[in-house]
C-alpha cells in the first residue's frame, strides 16, 4: 500500500471520533436535505451513464400519441367534445399516463438496491429520515416526467392540440407533480413491502394498463358503461387528466372553473387539486410504517 | 477496559427457524473481537441485529451504552459496517460512492473531501477512485468498502466475513489494515468461519454454534483451558467404526491419555488429548502393534481453535461447515437478507 504515511497520520485518519455531540450539532432539516441531494445525485449519475430509460421514456408517449391518434382518426369531429379532434382530446391523457407509468416504476431501482444489498448501506446509515429515499426518487421521477411532458406538449401542439398559456403550463406542472408524488410513494411502498422484483413487476403490470383504461385518458366518462364511470371517477388519474383537458380546451379557465363532472358532483379546479393533495398525503402516511420498520 | 458492545440473551426466529437461540457476549473498547462459527450458525443474523438492520425477538444490544433497539439512529452513527457481499453501485466511481456515503453520515463538505482523500490514499485507491466500481476486482472493492465504512470515524467497525472471496494478497492487505485500525484505537468486530483468520487477528472471540455462544475468551485462554496436547490418529485412511472403537478402548488404558473422541466424519480418526510433555507417540504405536491394529498416520499438536470448537460441539468446524452447506436453503436465506 502507501509508504508515504507516517504512523501518526495513520492514527489521525483511523482513530474513532468519540464526540457524542455530533447529532446535536447538526439540524435534522439540513441532514435531510444533504442526504436527499446525495441520493438524487446518484440517480442522475446513473441516468447520465445509462440514458436508455430516458430515451425510451420520450419515445413511448410519442408512439401513444401517434397510434391512439390514428386509431380514432376518422371519428366524427364532434364525437368527443365540441369541435375538437381526438388528437386534442388525447394529449392530456397521454401526459398523465406517461407521468403515472414513470412514477409507478420508481420502486424498481429501490427493489434492485434491496436485492443487491445496496439498500443496507442506506439503512445502516443514521439518516435523518428514510423519507429522503422517497424524496430523492420523487425529484428524479418529476424531472423525467417534466421532460416527457414538455415533449408531449410540443408534439401535441404540432398535431393541432394547441398550446396552453404560461399559467396553464404552470398548472399542468403542478398537477403532474401531485400525481407523481403520490404514485412514487405508492411504488416505493410496494418496493419495501413485496418480497422481490418479480412480485413488484407483477403488481406494476396489473396496475398500469387497467388504471389507464379505467380513466378518462382515452375516452370521456359519457362513453363508458355505468359501472366503469364510477371506477373512473374514483381513479386518481382522472382527477389529474380532467383539469389538464379543461385547460387545453378553455383558454379562459380559472381556479373556480368546474373542470370535472362525476356521478357524485361537479368539482372546480381548486377542489380537484385538494383531492390530489389528499391522495398524496394518504399514500405517504400509509407507507411511513413500511419505511421505518426494521426488516423482520 | 470498558465494554463498547454488549449483547445479552439475544433471540430471533424466522418463522419456525430459530436463528438465534441465546447470544450473549461483549466486546471491549479497542480490541479486535472475532465471532467464529460455521455458516448458518447465526453470525450474520447477530450482526444484522447489531447494525439495526433486523429487530431481535428479545434480548438487549448496547453500543457505547446506547440501546440499538430503542435508539437505532444513535447506534448507526457509532458503527461502521462492511457487509459480506460488497454492495456497491457499479455505475458510480469509487469517489462518487464515498461522496454519497459521506452525505448519508452528514459529514460537512470540506471534512468529507479531506476524509475521502486521506482514506483513498491510505488504502492505495487513488488510481481507481475515478473509475466506475463495476471495473474493480474483489480486493479493490473490499478496500473501497473499508474506506466507506470508516469515513465517519466510527467507534466500532463491523465486518461480516471480511476475507470471503478475496485472494491471499488482498486478504493480507485487509488484515494488516485492520491491525492498523486497532492501533489507532478503533474497535473491530469481525465474523468469520475461517479459524486462521480469527486466530491471526482476534484479541478475543466468541464461538457461535446453532444460534448459541458456546465459548468466549482470548484464543490462548480458550486453548489453555483445554489443557493437554492433541493427537490425531488414523489407524487406516478410512477405518470402520468397530475397529476405531477397539483402538479407543485399548488406548484409553494408557496413563497419559486424558480423553479420546472418534471423529466419524473424518474417516473414524481418533482425536486424543494427552498430558503435555508425555512423549506419547512411541507408546501409542507400541500399544497398537501389541493389539494387532494398523496405523495410517499420527500427528501431535498444541490445541488449536478447531480443538476448542471440537471440544464444545463434538465436531470440527470443517464438518459443521459441510453439514451446514448441505442443509442450507439458499432461497430462504436470500429472502432473509433482503428484508
Amino acid at each position: 500500500m502507501t509508504q508515504s504515511i507516517s504512523p501518526n497520520q495513520f492514527t489521525e485518519i483511523l482513530s474513532p471520533n468519540l464526540d457524542t455531540q455530533i447529532e446535536v450539532k447538526n439540524s435534522i432539516f439540513r441532514d435531510f436535505l444533504q442526504e436527499t441531494l446525495a441520493l438524487t445525485k446518484r440517480l442522475f449519475i446513473q441516468l447520465k451513464r445509462r440514458p436508455s430509460s430516458l430515451i425510451a421514456g420520450v419515445i413511448q408517449p410519442f408512439m401513444w400519441l401517434i397510434l391512439f391518434g390514428a386509431l380514432f382518426f376518422n371519428a366524427p369531429e364532434n364525437l368527443f367534445e365540441n369541435n375538437i379532434t381526438y388528437g386534442q382530446f388525447l394529449a392530456p391523457g397521454i401526459i398523465i399516463f406517461t407521468a403515472f407509468s414513470g412514477a409507478l416504476n420508481a420502486g424498481l431501482p429501490i427493489m434492485f438496491d434491496r436485492e443487491f444489498g445496496f439498500l443496507n448501506r442506506l439503512l445502516v446509515a443514521p439518516l435523518a429520515s428514510r423519507f429522503s429515499i422517497v424524496a430523492a426518487s420523487t425529484i428524479y421521477i418529476i424531472t423525467l416526467s417534466f421532460i416527457q411532458t414538455a415533449v408531449i406538449i410540443i408534439a401535441s401542439a404540432f398535431i393541432g392540440a394547441g398550446l396552453p398559456h404560461l399559467l396553464g403550463l404552470g398548472a399542468i406542472a403542478l398537477i403532474v407533480f401531485l400525481i407523481v408524488l403520490g404514485v412514487t410513494g405508492l411504488s416505493l411502498g410496494f418496493a419495501f413491502a413485496l418480497p422481490g422484483h418479480i412480485e413488484l413487476l407483477a403488481v406494476i403490470f396489473v396496475i398500469n394498463l387497467p388504471l389507464l383504461f379505467a380513466s378518462t385518458a382515452l375516452a370521456p366518462l359519457s362513453f363508458m358503461a355505468g359501472w366503469l364511470q364510477i371506477i373512473a371517477s374514483l381513479n386518481p388519474l382522472t382527477y389529474a387528466i380532467e383539469p389538464i383537458r379543461y385547460i387545453y380546451q378553455n383558454s379562459d379557465w380559472s381556479f373556480a372553473s368546474v373542470v370535472m363532472n362525476t356521478p357524485w358532483g361537479n368539482f372546480n379546479f381548486v377542489t380537484v387539486l385538494c383531492l390530489l393533495l389528499a391522495f398524496d398525503v394518504v399514500i405517504l402516511l400509509s407507507i411511513k410504517p413500511l419505511l421505518s420498520r426494521r426488516f423482520a | 477496559m470498558s465494554d463498547v458492545i454488549t449483547l445479552k440473551n439475544l433471540q430471533k426466529s424466522y418463522g419456525q427457524v430459530k436463528a438465534l437461540k441465546n447470544i450473549s457476549f461483549s466486546v471491549k473498547t479497542g480490541e479486535i473481537f472475532g465471532l467464529l462459527g460455521p455458516n448458518g450458525a447465526g453470525k450474520t443474523t447477530t450482526i444484522r441485529c447489531l447494525t439495526t438492520l433486523a429487530q431481535p425477538d428479545s434480548g438487549e444490544i448496547l453500543v457505547g451504552g446506547v440501546s440499538a433497539i430503542t435508539q437505532p439512529k444513535q447506534v448507526r452513527q457509532k458503527l461502521g459496517y462492511v457487509a459480506q457481499e460488497v454492495a456497491i453501485d457499479k455505475v458510480l466511481t469509487g469517489r462518487e460512492l464515498l461522496n454519497l456515503q459521506a452525505s448519508l453520515y452528514h459529514l460537512p463538505l470540506s471534512l468529507a473531501k479531506k476524509r475521502i482523500d486521506q482514506l483513498l490514499n491510505l488504502l492505495g485507491l487513488q488510481e481507481y477512485s475515478d473509475r466506475q466500481t463495476g471495473t474493480y476486482s474483489g480486493g479493490i472493492r473490499k478496500r473501497l468498502d473499508l474506506a466507506a465504512g470508516l469515513l465517519h470515524q466510527p467507534q466500532v467497525l463491523v465486518l461480516d466475513e471480511p476475507s470471503v472471496g478475496l485472494d491471499i494478497e488482498s486478504r493480507t492487505i485487509v488484515w494488516d489494515f485492520l491491525r492498523q485500525l486497532k492501533l489507532a484505537g478503533t474497535t473491530v468486530l469481525i465474523t468469520s468461519h475461517y479459524l486462521e483468520e480469527i486466530d491471526a487477528l482476534a484479541d478475543r472471540l466468541a464461538i457461535i454454534d446453532q444460534g448459541e455462544v458456546i465459548a468466549e475468551g482470548s484464543p490462548s485462554s480458550l486453548k489453555d483451558r483445554l489443557g493437554g496436547d492433541r493427537i490425531t490418529l488414523k489407524i487406516r485412511e478410512f477405518a470402520n467404526f468397530e475397529e476405531a472403537q477397539k483402538a479407543k478402548e485399548k488406548l484409553s488404558s494408557l496413563s497419559f491419555v486424558e480423553k479420546i473422541i472418534i471423529n466419524q466424519t473424518q474417516g473414524n480418526s481418533l482425536n486424543l488429548i494427552v498430558t503435555p510433555k508425555s512423549n506419547p507417540i512411541s507408546k501409542i504405536e507400541q500399544t497398537l502393534i501389541e493389539n494387532d491394529l494398523p496405523m495410517f498416520s499420527i500427528s501431535q499438536s498444541r490445541p488449536s481453535l478447531d480443538d476448542v470448537y471440537l471440544a464444545a460441539t463434538g465436531k470440527t468446524l470443517i464438518d459443521a461447515e459441510i453439514e451446514a452447506s448441505n442443509n442450507r436453503d439458499l432461497k430462504a436465506e436470500k429472502k432473509q437478507a433482503m428484508k
